[in-house]
Protein backbone atom coordinates (compact mmCIF):
# COMPACT_ATOMS: atom_id res chain seq x y z
CA UNK A 1 0.00 0.00 0.00
CA UNK A 2 1.32 3.59 -1.36
CA UNK A 3 0.59 7.09 -1.11
CA UNK A 4 -3.42 7.43 -1.38
CA UNK A 5 -4.47 4.12 -2.48
CA UNK A 6 -6.60 2.96 0.95
CA UNK A 7 -7.34 -0.41 -0.24
CA UNK A 8 -7.37 -3.61 1.67
CA UNK A 9 -8.38 -6.85 0.53
CA UNK A 10 -9.86 -8.82 3.81
CA UNK A 11 -12.26 -7.85 5.61
CA UNK A 12 -9.97 -8.86 8.83
CA UNK A 13 -7.53 -6.39 7.70
CA UNK A 14 -10.41 -4.07 7.01
CA UNK A 15 -11.58 -4.00 11.18
CA UNK A 16 -7.90 -4.77 12.30
CA UNK A 17 -7.65 -3.03 15.65
CA UNK A 18 -10.87 -2.95 16.77
CA UNK A 19 -11.16 -3.72 20.68
CA UNK A 20 -13.45 -4.31 23.30
CA UNK A 21 -14.85 -0.63 24.86
CA UNK A 22 -14.53 0.88 21.70
CA UNK A 23 -16.94 3.08 19.97
CA UNK A 24 -18.05 2.63 16.51
CA UNK A 25 -20.25 4.28 14.46
CA UNK A 26 -22.51 3.20 11.58
CA UNK A 27 -23.86 4.91 8.42
CA UNK A 28 -27.58 3.66 7.48
CA UNK A 29 -30.95 3.94 7.64
CA UNK A 30 -33.31 0.89 8.33
CA UNK A 31 -31.65 -1.51 6.33
CA UNK A 32 -30.61 0.95 3.65
CA UNK A 33 -27.09 1.77 2.86
CA UNK A 34 -25.50 -0.32 5.79
CA UNK A 35 -22.35 -1.69 5.86
CA UNK A 36 -23.31 -5.12 6.53
CA UNK A 37 -19.83 -7.05 5.69
CA UNK A 38 -18.29 -4.76 8.25
CA UNK A 39 -20.67 -5.72 10.60
CA UNK A 40 -20.83 -9.01 10.17
CA UNK A 41 -16.86 -9.16 10.68
CA UNK A 42 -17.46 -7.47 14.13
CA UNK A 43 -19.43 -10.31 14.72
CA UNK A 44 -17.17 -12.69 13.76
CA UNK A 45 -14.12 -10.70 15.62
CA UNK A 46 -16.60 -11.05 18.96
CA UNK A 47 -15.67 -7.73 19.94
CA UNK A 48 -17.20 -6.64 23.15
CA UNK A 49 -18.56 -3.68 25.15
CA UNK A 50 -18.85 -1.93 21.96
CA UNK A 51 -20.94 1.42 22.15
CA UNK A 52 -22.68 1.87 18.81
CA UNK A 53 -23.73 5.26 16.95
CA UNK A 54 -26.28 4.37 14.53
CA UNK A 55 -29.69 5.56 13.77
CA UNK A 56 -31.45 2.32 14.36
CA UNK A 57 -29.88 -0.66 15.11
CA UNK A 58 -30.83 -3.83 12.55
CA UNK A 59 -33.70 -6.09 12.70
CA UNK A 60 -33.42 -9.50 14.50
CA UNK A 61 -30.31 -11.50 12.71
CA UNK A 62 -29.66 -8.59 10.13
CA UNK A 63 -27.83 -5.54 10.22
CA UNK A 64 -25.98 -3.96 13.49
CA UNK A 65 -28.93 -6.81 15.13
CA UNK A 66 -26.35 -9.60 14.66
CA UNK A 67 -23.97 -7.64 17.04
CA UNK A 68 -26.99 -8.76 20.06
CA UNK A 69 -26.57 -12.18 19.30
CA UNK A 70 -23.50 -12.55 21.60
CA UNK A 71 -24.28 -9.20 23.44
CA UNK A 72 -21.79 -7.60 21.91
CA UNK A 73 -23.08 -4.08 21.96
CA UNK A 74 -23.12 -1.94 25.88
CA UNK A 75 -24.50 1.18 24.70
CA UNK A 76 -26.23 1.98 21.70
CA UNK A 77 -27.14 5.97 20.50
CA UNK A 78 -30.15 6.17 17.90
CA UNK A 79 -33.53 7.67 17.24
CA UNK A 80 -35.33 4.65 16.47
CA UNK A 81 -34.46 0.91 17.75
CA UNK A 82 -37.59 -0.55 17.54
CA UNK A 83 -37.51 -3.33 14.79
CA UNK A 84 -35.55 -6.01 16.96
CA UNK A 85 -37.23 -8.65 19.54
CA UNK A 86 -33.91 -9.39 21.00
CA UNK A 87 -32.93 -5.70 21.04
CA UNK A 88 -36.15 -5.41 23.43
CA UNK A 89 -35.29 -8.20 25.69
CA UNK A 90 -31.89 -6.74 26.65
CA UNK A 91 -32.85 -3.42 27.04
CA UNK A 92 -35.92 -4.50 29.30
CA UNK A 93 -33.38 -6.48 31.11
CA UNK A 94 -31.52 -3.59 31.47
CA UNK A 95 -28.45 -5.57 29.75
CA UNK A 96 -27.97 -2.86 26.93
CA UNK A 97 -28.19 1.01 27.36
CA UNK A 98 -29.91 3.18 25.21
CA UNK A 99 -29.57 7.13 24.36
CA UNK A 100 -32.36 7.95 22.06
CA UNK A 101 -31.60 11.24 19.65
CA UNK A 102 -33.35 12.67 17.92
CA UNK A 103 -32.51 11.97 14.10
CA UNK A 104 -31.55 15.49 13.04
CA UNK A 105 -29.42 15.45 16.51
CA UNK A 106 -27.97 12.53 15.76
CA UNK A 107 -27.09 13.68 12.14
CA UNK A 108 -25.78 16.97 13.14
CA UNK A 109 -23.36 15.23 16.41
CA UNK A 110 -21.96 13.23 13.70
CA UNK A 111 -21.74 16.35 11.32
CA UNK A 112 -20.24 18.33 14.15
CA UNK A 113 -17.65 15.23 15.37
CA UNK A 114 -15.96 14.95 11.70
CA UNK A 115 -15.54 19.09 11.51
CA UNK A 116 -14.15 19.75 15.24
CA UNK A 117 -16.91 21.47 16.25
CA UNK A 118 -17.64 20.43 19.99
CA UNK A 119 -21.11 21.05 20.45
CA UNK A 120 -23.98 23.03 19.09
CA UNK A 121 -27.19 24.66 20.01
CA UNK A 122 -30.51 23.48 18.75
CA UNK A 123 -34.28 24.31 19.31
CA UNK A 124 -34.66 20.55 18.86
CA UNK A 125 -35.82 18.73 22.02
CA UNK A 126 -36.66 21.81 23.95
CA UNK A 127 -38.81 20.94 27.06
CA UNK A 128 -38.86 17.36 26.41
CA UNK A 129 -37.21 14.23 28.25
CA UNK A 130 -33.98 14.71 25.67
CA UNK A 131 -33.76 18.24 27.39
CA UNK A 132 -32.79 16.65 30.36
CA UNK A 133 -29.53 17.80 32.00
CA UNK A 134 -28.64 19.98 29.17
CA UNK A 135 -27.28 23.15 29.18
CA UNK A 136 -30.12 26.09 27.42
CA UNK A 137 -29.04 29.29 26.11
CA UNK A 138 -31.23 31.98 24.67
CA UNK A 139 -30.57 33.35 21.02
CA UNK A 140 -32.77 36.06 19.56
CA UNK A 141 -35.75 35.05 22.38
CA UNK A 142 -35.62 31.52 21.63
CA UNK A 143 -34.40 28.90 23.79
CA UNK A 144 -31.95 26.23 22.16
CA UNK A 145 -30.09 22.95 23.59
CA UNK A 146 -26.50 22.32 23.76
CA UNK A 147 -25.30 19.15 22.09
CA UNK A 148 -22.06 17.69 22.02
CA UNK A 149 -20.71 16.38 19.16
CA UNK A 150 -19.67 12.06 18.75
CA UNK A 151 -16.38 10.61 17.18
CA UNK A 152 -15.87 7.08 16.58
CA UNK A 153 -12.91 4.78 17.32
CA UNK A 154 -14.30 3.20 14.17
CA UNK A 155 -16.45 4.42 11.46
CA UNK A 156 -17.94 2.20 9.23
CA UNK A 157 -19.70 2.97 5.78
CA UNK A 158 -21.64 1.26 2.98
CA UNK A 159 -20.80 3.37 -0.44
CA UNK A 160 -21.40 2.26 -3.88
CA UNK A 161 -18.32 3.64 -5.77
CA UNK A 162 -14.90 4.45 -4.81
CA UNK A 163 -11.56 4.99 -6.21
CA UNK A 164 -8.75 3.68 -4.56
CA UNK A 165 -8.10 6.98 -3.01
CA UNK A 166 -11.07 6.68 -1.51
CA UNK A 167 -13.32 8.76 -2.81
CA UNK A 168 -16.78 7.65 -2.68
CA UNK A 169 -20.33 8.33 -4.07
CA UNK A 170 -23.40 6.89 -2.60
CA UNK A 171 -26.62 5.26 -4.75
CA UNK A 172 -30.04 6.88 -4.13
CA UNK A 173 -31.50 7.05 -0.53
CA UNK A 174 -28.68 4.77 0.62
CA UNK A 175 -26.77 7.79 1.39
CA UNK A 176 -28.19 8.84 4.23
CA UNK A 177 -26.14 8.84 7.47
CA UNK A 178 -23.17 7.55 5.40
CA UNK A 179 -20.90 10.49 4.35
CA UNK A 180 -21.59 12.12 8.16
CA UNK A 181 -20.20 8.79 9.82
CA UNK A 182 -17.54 8.73 7.35
CA UNK A 183 -16.17 11.95 8.23
CA UNK A 184 -16.14 11.40 12.32
CA UNK A 185 -14.05 8.45 12.73
CA UNK A 186 -10.46 7.93 14.13
CA UNK A 187 -10.60 5.05 11.45
CA UNK A 188 -12.93 5.00 8.69
CA UNK A 189 -13.94 1.93 7.10
CA UNK A 190 -15.67 2.34 3.67
CA UNK A 191 -16.87 -0.74 1.61
CA UNK A 192 -18.34 -0.37 -1.83
CA UNK A 193 -20.04 -2.24 -4.19
CA UNK A 194 -17.31 -1.20 -6.84
CA UNK A 195 -13.61 0.23 -7.00
CA UNK A 196 -12.50 2.13 -9.96
CA UNK A 197 -9.67 3.91 -11.04
CA UNK A 198 -8.60 7.01 -9.71
CA UNK A 199 -9.76 9.90 -12.82
CA UNK A 200 -12.71 7.33 -13.50
CA UNK A 201 -15.24 8.74 -11.13
CA UNK A 202 -16.56 12.51 -11.78
CA UNK A 203 -14.44 14.74 -9.41
CA UNK A 204 -17.88 17.26 -9.10
CA UNK A 205 -19.96 13.88 -8.08
CA UNK A 206 -17.91 13.06 -5.01
CA UNK A 207 -19.95 12.88 -1.91
CA UNK A 208 -16.94 12.03 0.53
CA UNK A 209 -13.63 12.92 -0.39
CA UNK A 210 -10.94 10.45 0.09
CA UNK A 211 -9.24 12.77 3.21
CA UNK A 212 -11.88 10.75 5.12
CA UNK A 213 -11.01 7.33 4.14
CA UNK A 214 -8.69 5.30 5.91
CA UNK A 215 -9.24 2.14 4.31
CA UNK A 216 -11.93 0.71 1.22
CA UNK A 217 -13.16 -2.62 0.41
CA UNK A 218 -14.65 -4.13 -2.28
CA UNK A 219 -17.94 -6.52 -1.07
CA UNK A 220 -21.12 -8.32 -2.16
CA UNK A 221 -24.33 -7.10 -0.42
CA UNK A 222 -27.77 -9.01 0.35
CA UNK A 223 -29.26 -5.78 0.64
CA UNK A 224 -32.27 -7.06 2.35
CA UNK A 225 -35.08 -4.70 1.99
CA UNK A 226 -37.52 -3.82 5.07
CA UNK A 227 -40.84 -3.13 4.01
CA UNK A 228 -41.06 -3.99 0.44
CA UNK A 229 -44.53 -1.59 -0.50
CA UNK A 230 -45.49 -2.00 -4.60
CA UNK A 231 -47.88 -0.06 -6.86
CA UNK A 232 -50.68 -1.86 -8.20
CA UNK B 1 -70.18 11.57 11.45
CA UNK B 2 -66.54 11.62 12.60
CA UNK B 3 -64.15 12.04 9.87
CA UNK B 4 -62.60 9.08 8.47
CA UNK B 5 -58.87 8.70 8.01
CA UNK B 6 -59.60 9.44 4.26
CA UNK B 7 -61.70 12.44 4.72
CA UNK B 8 -59.04 13.62 7.57
CA UNK B 9 -56.70 13.39 4.47
CA UNK B 10 -58.55 15.10 2.59
CA UNK B 11 -59.20 18.30 4.83
CA UNK B 12 -55.41 18.62 5.15
CA UNK B 13 -55.08 18.16 1.73
CA UNK B 14 -56.73 21.73 1.39
CA UNK B 15 -53.97 23.62 3.52
CA UNK B 16 -51.65 22.63 0.52
CA UNK B 17 -50.21 25.30 -2.03
CA UNK B 18 -49.03 25.08 -5.30
CA UNK B 19 -44.88 24.67 -5.07
CA UNK B 20 -45.09 23.79 -1.13
CA UNK B 21 -42.52 21.50 0.09
CA UNK B 22 -44.27 19.19 2.62
CA UNK B 23 -43.11 16.54 5.18
CA UNK B 24 -46.12 13.95 5.67
CA UNK B 25 -46.17 11.61 8.90
CA UNK B 26 -46.99 8.20 9.19
CA UNK B 27 -50.30 6.98 9.34
CA UNK B 28 -53.06 9.58 8.06
CA UNK B 29 -50.41 12.13 7.29
CA UNK B 30 -49.35 9.93 3.82
CA UNK B 31 -52.27 9.88 2.77
CA UNK B 32 -52.59 13.23 2.37
CA UNK B 33 -50.26 12.59 -0.91
CA UNK B 34 -53.44 11.08 -2.17
CA UNK B 35 -55.18 14.11 -2.66
CA UNK B 36 -53.25 16.57 -4.08
CA UNK B 37 -55.35 18.98 -6.16
CA UNK B 38 -55.23 18.78 -9.94
CA UNK B 39 -52.67 20.90 -11.38
CA UNK B 40 -51.10 21.72 -8.23
CA UNK B 41 -47.25 20.67 -7.93
CA UNK B 42 -45.98 20.02 -4.16
CA UNK B 43 -42.89 18.31 -3.22
CA UNK B 44 -42.49 15.74 -0.46
CA UNK B 45 -39.72 15.45 2.08
CA UNK B 46 -38.63 11.99 3.19
CA UNK B 47 -36.35 12.69 6.34
CA UNK B 48 -33.82 9.93 5.40
CA UNK B 49 -32.93 12.27 2.58
CA UNK B 50 -35.67 12.61 -0.37
CA UNK B 51 -36.76 15.35 -1.75
CA UNK B 52 -39.62 14.31 -4.01
CA UNK B 53 -40.52 11.13 -3.35
CA UNK B 54 -42.92 9.49 -6.21
CA UNK B 55 -45.12 6.82 -5.99
CA UNK B 56 -44.30 3.22 -4.45
CA UNK B 57 -42.74 1.05 -7.04
CA UNK B 58 -44.31 -1.83 -9.45
CA UNK B 59 -42.83 -4.93 -9.01
CA UNK B 60 -40.07 -4.91 -11.24
CA UNK B 61 -38.87 -1.29 -9.92
CA UNK B 62 -37.56 -2.08 -6.73
CA UNK B 63 -34.90 -0.64 -5.28
CA UNK B 64 -33.19 -1.66 -2.05
CA UNK B 65 -31.48 1.65 -2.29
CA UNK B 66 -34.58 3.52 -2.39
CA UNK B 67 -36.46 4.19 0.63
CA UNK B 68 -38.66 6.74 2.85
CA UNK B 69 -38.55 7.24 6.16
CA UNK B 70 -41.28 4.58 7.18
CA UNK B 71 -38.40 2.23 5.76
CA UNK B 72 -40.63 1.48 2.21
CA UNK B 73 -39.60 1.33 -1.02
CA UNK B 74 -40.43 4.30 -2.99
CA UNK B 75 -39.74 6.19 -6.61
CA UNK B 76 -38.26 9.72 -6.67
CA UNK B 77 -40.48 11.94 -9.31
CA UNK B 78 -38.81 13.94 -12.06
CA UNK B 79 -37.05 16.76 -10.23
CA UNK B 80 -36.13 15.20 -7.08
CA UNK B 81 -32.94 15.27 -4.84
CA UNK B 82 -31.18 12.76 -2.45
CA UNK B 83 -29.09 13.88 -0.29
CA UNK B 84 -27.50 13.28 3.29
CA UNK B 85 -29.46 12.80 6.83
CA UNK B 86 -27.64 16.16 7.71
CA UNK B 87 -28.56 17.86 4.51
CA UNK B 88 -32.18 16.55 4.95
CA UNK B 89 -32.37 17.84 8.59
CA UNK B 90 -31.03 21.34 7.91
CA UNK B 91 -34.34 21.97 5.64
CA UNK B 92 -36.26 20.83 8.46
CA UNK B 93 -34.32 22.82 11.54
CA UNK B 94 -33.54 25.50 8.97
CA UNK B 95 -37.62 26.30 8.57
CA UNK B 96 -37.59 25.29 4.84
CA UNK B 97 -40.16 22.79 4.30
CA UNK B 98 -43.73 24.98 4.06
CA UNK B 99 -46.02 22.23 5.49
CA UNK B 100 -45.52 19.43 8.41
CA UNK B 101 -48.19 16.95 8.64
CA UNK B 102 -47.77 14.59 11.95
CA UNK B 103 -50.07 12.59 13.91
CA UNK B 104 -49.79 13.10 18.05
CA UNK B 105 -51.43 11.22 20.88
CA UNK B 106 -51.96 14.76 22.89
CA UNK B 107 -51.67 18.49 21.94
CA UNK B 108 -52.56 20.91 24.85
CA UNK B 109 -53.60 24.74 25.02
CA UNK B 110 -50.21 26.23 24.69
CA UNK B 111 -49.25 23.96 21.60
CA UNK B 112 -47.28 21.31 23.01
CA UNK B 113 -47.35 17.69 21.65
CA UNK B 114 -46.71 14.61 22.76
CA UNK B 115 -46.19 11.72 20.14
CA UNK B 116 -43.38 8.92 20.85
CA UNK B 117 -43.33 8.12 24.43
CA UNK B 118 -46.10 6.20 26.68
CA UNK B 119 -44.36 5.63 29.90
CA UNK B 120 -44.49 2.17 31.30
CA UNK B 121 -44.70 1.22 27.36
CA UNK B 122 -41.62 0.00 25.46
CA UNK B 123 -39.81 3.28 23.83
CA UNK B 124 -38.94 3.26 20.24
CA UNK B 125 -37.45 6.34 19.73
CA UNK B 126 -38.05 10.02 18.43
CA UNK B 127 -37.22 9.36 14.58
CA UNK B 128 -37.02 12.51 13.35
CA UNK B 129 -40.65 13.84 14.93
CA UNK B 130 -39.03 16.46 17.32
CA UNK B 131 -36.37 17.97 14.83
CA UNK B 132 -39.98 18.25 12.68
CA UNK B 133 -42.07 20.21 14.90
CA UNK B 134 -38.99 22.41 16.78
CA UNK B 135 -38.02 23.32 12.93
CA UNK B 136 -41.46 23.91 11.12
CA UNK B 137 -43.34 27.28 11.15
CA UNK B 138 -46.54 25.33 9.44
CA UNK B 139 -47.53 22.83 11.40
CA UNK B 140 -50.75 20.37 11.22
CA UNK B 141 -51.44 17.94 13.82
CA UNK B 142 -54.19 15.04 12.77
CA UNK B 143 -55.40 12.73 15.47
CA UNK B 144 -58.49 11.58 17.06
CA UNK B 145 -60.39 13.93 18.79
CA UNK B 146 -60.57 11.70 21.85
CA UNK B 147 -59.21 7.89 22.76
CA UNK B 148 -61.19 4.32 22.54
CA UNK B 149 -62.10 4.99 26.29
CA UNK B 150 -63.55 8.59 25.47
CA UNK B 151 -60.55 9.95 26.77
CA UNK B 152 -60.03 13.44 24.92
CA UNK B 153 -56.77 13.78 24.06
CA UNK B 154 -56.70 18.09 24.02
CA UNK B 155 -56.21 19.18 26.84
CA UNK B 156 -55.15 21.82 29.10
CA UNK B 157 -51.55 20.13 30.01
CA UNK B 158 -49.69 16.99 27.61
CA UNK B 159 -49.70 14.00 30.20
CA UNK B 160 -47.36 12.40 28.45
CA UNK B 161 -43.80 13.58 27.86
CA UNK B 162 -43.29 16.02 25.42
CA UNK B 163 -42.04 15.93 21.63
CA UNK B 164 -42.10 19.94 20.97
CA UNK B 165 -43.06 22.76 23.80
CA UNK B 166 -44.84 25.11 22.26
CA UNK B 167 -44.72 24.46 18.62
CA UNK B 168 -48.49 23.47 17.47
CA UNK B 169 -50.82 26.03 16.40
CA UNK B 170 -53.24 23.50 14.09
CA UNK B 171 -55.24 20.33 14.92
CA UNK B 172 -57.18 18.47 12.33
CA UNK B 173 -59.05 15.52 14.37
CA UNK B 174 -62.29 13.55 13.19
CA UNK B 175 -64.52 15.97 14.83
CA UNK B 176 -63.16 19.45 13.92
CA UNK B 177 -60.58 21.71 13.07
CA UNK B 178 -59.06 24.05 15.69
CA UNK B 179 -56.42 26.47 16.06
CA UNK B 180 -54.48 27.18 19.42
CA UNK B 181 -53.98 30.77 19.96
CA UNK B 182 -53.97 32.55 23.58
CA UNK B 183 -53.56 29.79 25.98
CA UNK B 184 -57.01 28.11 24.39
CA UNK B 185 -58.11 25.68 21.34
CA UNK B 186 -60.66 28.01 18.79
CA UNK B 187 -62.90 26.16 17.55
CA UNK B 188 -62.58 27.24 13.48
CA UNK B 189 -64.65 23.99 11.89
CA UNK B 190 -66.61 21.15 12.62
CA UNK B 191 -66.62 17.68 10.73
CA UNK B 192 -70.28 17.38 9.16
CA UNK B 193 -73.02 16.10 11.03
CA UNK B 194 -70.90 16.81 14.01
CA UNK B 195 -72.51 19.11 16.73
CA UNK B 196 -70.60 21.80 18.97
CA UNK B 197 -71.91 19.90 21.60
CA UNK B 198 -69.93 17.07 21.03
CA UNK B 199 -66.94 18.74 20.14
CA UNK B 200 -67.31 20.83 24.01
CA UNK B 201 -68.12 17.68 25.63
CA UNK B 202 -64.87 15.72 23.63
CA UNK B 203 -62.56 18.65 24.43
CA UNK B 204 -60.64 18.81 28.03
CA UNK B 205 -58.60 21.96 27.37
CA UNK B 206 -60.15 25.44 26.89
CA UNK B 207 -61.84 25.39 23.99
CA UNK B 208 -63.08 29.24 22.37
CA UNK B 209 -66.56 28.48 20.22
CA UNK B 210 -67.36 31.75 17.78
CA UNK B 211 -70.98 32.41 17.51
CA UNK B 212 -70.84 30.09 13.93
CA UNK B 213 -68.62 27.24 13.13
CA UNK B 214 -69.15 26.34 9.99
CA UNK B 215 -69.16 22.61 8.46
CA UNK B 216 -66.26 21.68 6.75
CA UNK B 217 -65.85 21.39 3.41
CA UNK B 218 -63.60 19.69 1.19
Amino acid sequence: MAGFDKRVYSYEEAMAGLEDGMTVISGGFGLCGIPENLIAEIQHRGTRDLTVVSNNCGVDGFGLGVLLVDRQIRKVVASYVGENKLFEDQLLKGEIEVVLTPQGTLAEKMRAGGAGIPAFFTATGVGTPVAEGKETREFNGREYLMETAITGDFAIVKGWKADWYGNVIYRHTAQNFNPLAATAGKITVVEVEEIVAPGELDPTQIHTPGIYVDRLICGRFEKRIEQRTVRA
Amino acid sequence: MALTREQMAQRVARELQDGYYVNLGIGIPTLVANYVPEGMEVMLQSENGLLGMGAFPRADEIDADMINAGKQTVTARTGASIFSSAESFAMIRGGHIDLTVLGAFEVDVQGNIASWMVPGKLVKGMGGAMDLVAGAENIIVTMTHASKDGESKLLARCSLPLTGAGCIKRVLTDLAYLEIANGAFVLKERAPGVSVEEIIAKTAGELVVPDHVPEMQF
